[in-house]
């Protein structure tokens, strides 16, 4: 109970910092809207199947936004000197990681909130179809990179190079959670929809998850001193 | 230390370029697949031993995270670069091999996606270690943990997954005169992977004395 309550209580912490400045989430979600755009130009007209397309963008978005906000979560503790405090505090280590990641993954569906309909709007993808199975994939997913990157970008505070080797180290690591969220996506989207095989995909997520997360916690608590 | 190593190159040796061209020369060759089918002597050792070697390095770093003591970090970086060794094996023959029986050489099939990314991990690995200043030991033993933990992913991808790569059941059903072949390949790497493994590990602990006596002699006032 008390773990759980450290984990709102950091998780609040940073959303209640970005409900006051949003400066986070703008930039995530212009950020994700840019390359939604891009995308949209290079591709549209050029590929038989929509439904890949806009999946492939989708989470293409997804995962780079993502990564706007991990790194700019943790620079603001960096900034501010509020690392130390986070784990100076008698909270446990592993909820102080739960937490930040919770702020992540909130973030990052706001960004999903709005690139979702972007992408029914300009390419025309089937966003009303089985729209729970998509918020399934999409918060399981979230969850799994924001806790795996929440390890990775805390680990990286101390050293120079953090915002590119944040990149080369998250997203190898990643790749499994977001290539069931692109299948799970385009057979959800497909036509007709292929429902087994999302829900394959999304018992996947489950699995990446519970892996990751435990991984997550030993390692969090192993790795991050100060 | 010294004797031991040679020995061991020795003998990697002298399995590598004698005993195991003569057994794959003397294998008998695979229907439809005839000549091509002989790199799987070299393929599959090659991904065993990238195995092995992921796994050393993910309980190294483990030992190193918990014990803190840097001998288990300089098994672990010696481990991590011979993961980049062995997958390049890995990854070189294999699309060899696939593009005579299956007509390409690459395909995004479960099984080749995880183990490409199993393989970026530890480029990733390597690159934390070179760039990641002075955390990189702690960091990069984290990632080896994360990396480690992709194996059943992988390993398991091509029982889930619908696959076009051989499943994990050839190996018990190698005929005789296939069996002997692969059987020494994979002790020629493996004794390859320990001979590596030894030698890279005692470089590092050398440099790693070589800069704490530095800094001791610094500290006393002897160099700049």
């Amino acid at each position: 109970m008390r773990f759980l309550r450290h984990v709102a209580a950091v998780a609040w912490k940073d959303l209640r910092v970005e409900l006051r400045t949003r400066e986070i989430v703008s930039t995530m979600v212009f950020f994700a809207v840019m390359l939604v755009l891009l995308c949209s130009f290079a591709f549209v007209d050029k590929v038989p199947s929509i439904p890949d397309m806009a999946s492939g963008i989708l989470w293409i978005a997804v995962a780079f936004a993502g990564t706007v906000g991990l790194s700019r979560g943790f620079e603001r503790e960096l900034h501010g000197g509020t690392m130390r405090a986070l784990l100076l505090s008698p909270a446990d280590r592993g909820a102080v990681l739960l937490g930040k990641a919770t702020g992540v993954a909130v973030t990052m569906l706001v960004v999903e909130a709005v690139v979702v309909p972007l992408l029914g709007l300009l390419v025309g993808a089937p966003v009303d179809r089985s729209p729970g199975l998509l918020v399934l994939l999409l918060v399981l997913a979230s969850v799994g990179f924001a806790v795996v990157g929440s390890v990775f970008a805390g680990m990286l505070l101390p050293t120079r190079a953090r915002e590119v080797l944040l990149a080369v180290i998250l997203y190898p690591v990643v790749t499994p959670a977001l290539v069931a969220g692109i299948k799970g996506t385009a057979a959800v989207w497909a036509e007709p929809s292929q429902l087994a095989q999302a829900y394959f995909w999304i018992k996947f997520l489950l699995v990446f998850d519970a892996i990751f997360i435990a991984v997550s916690l030993w390692a969090f608590e192993a790795v991050v001193v100060e | 230390m010294k004797t031991i190593l040679l020995v061991l190159c020795v003998l990697a040796a002298a399995v590598g370029f004698v005993a195991l061209p003569f057994l794959v020369f003397r294998a008998p060759l695979a229907y439809e697949l005839f000549v091509n089918q002989k790199i799987f002597y070299y393929h599959v050792p090659a991904s065993i031993v990238m195995f092995v070697a992921v796994f050393v390095a993910g309980i190294a770093g483990v030992g190193y995270l918990i014990t803190r003591k840097p001998t288990w970090d300089d098994t672990a970086a010696a481990a991590g670069d011979l993961v980049v060794i062995f997958g390049a094996i890995m990854l070189t023959t294999g699309p060899i091999w696939g593009k005579i029986a299956w007509g390409v050489w690459w395909v995004w099939d479960a099984r080749l996606t995880s183990s490409l990314l199993l393989w970026m991990i530890f480029v990733a690995y390597a690159l934390v270690r070179r760039y990641g200043g002075p955390g990189a030991s702690r960091l990069s033993a984290g990632l080896a943990v994360f990396g480690m933990a992709d194996v059943p992913l992988v390993y398991f991808a091509v029982n889930f997954w619908k696959t076009q790569h051989p499943t994990n059941n050839v190996i018990p059903t190698l005929g005789p005169g296939m069996r002997e072949p692969f059987l020494l390949g994979i002790v020629c790497y493996l004794l390859l992977f320990i001979a590596l493994l030894a030698a890279r590990k005692a470089v590092r602990s050398g440099e790693r004395r070589l800069h704490e006596t530095h800094d001791l002699a610094a500290d006393a006032g002897l160099v700049e």
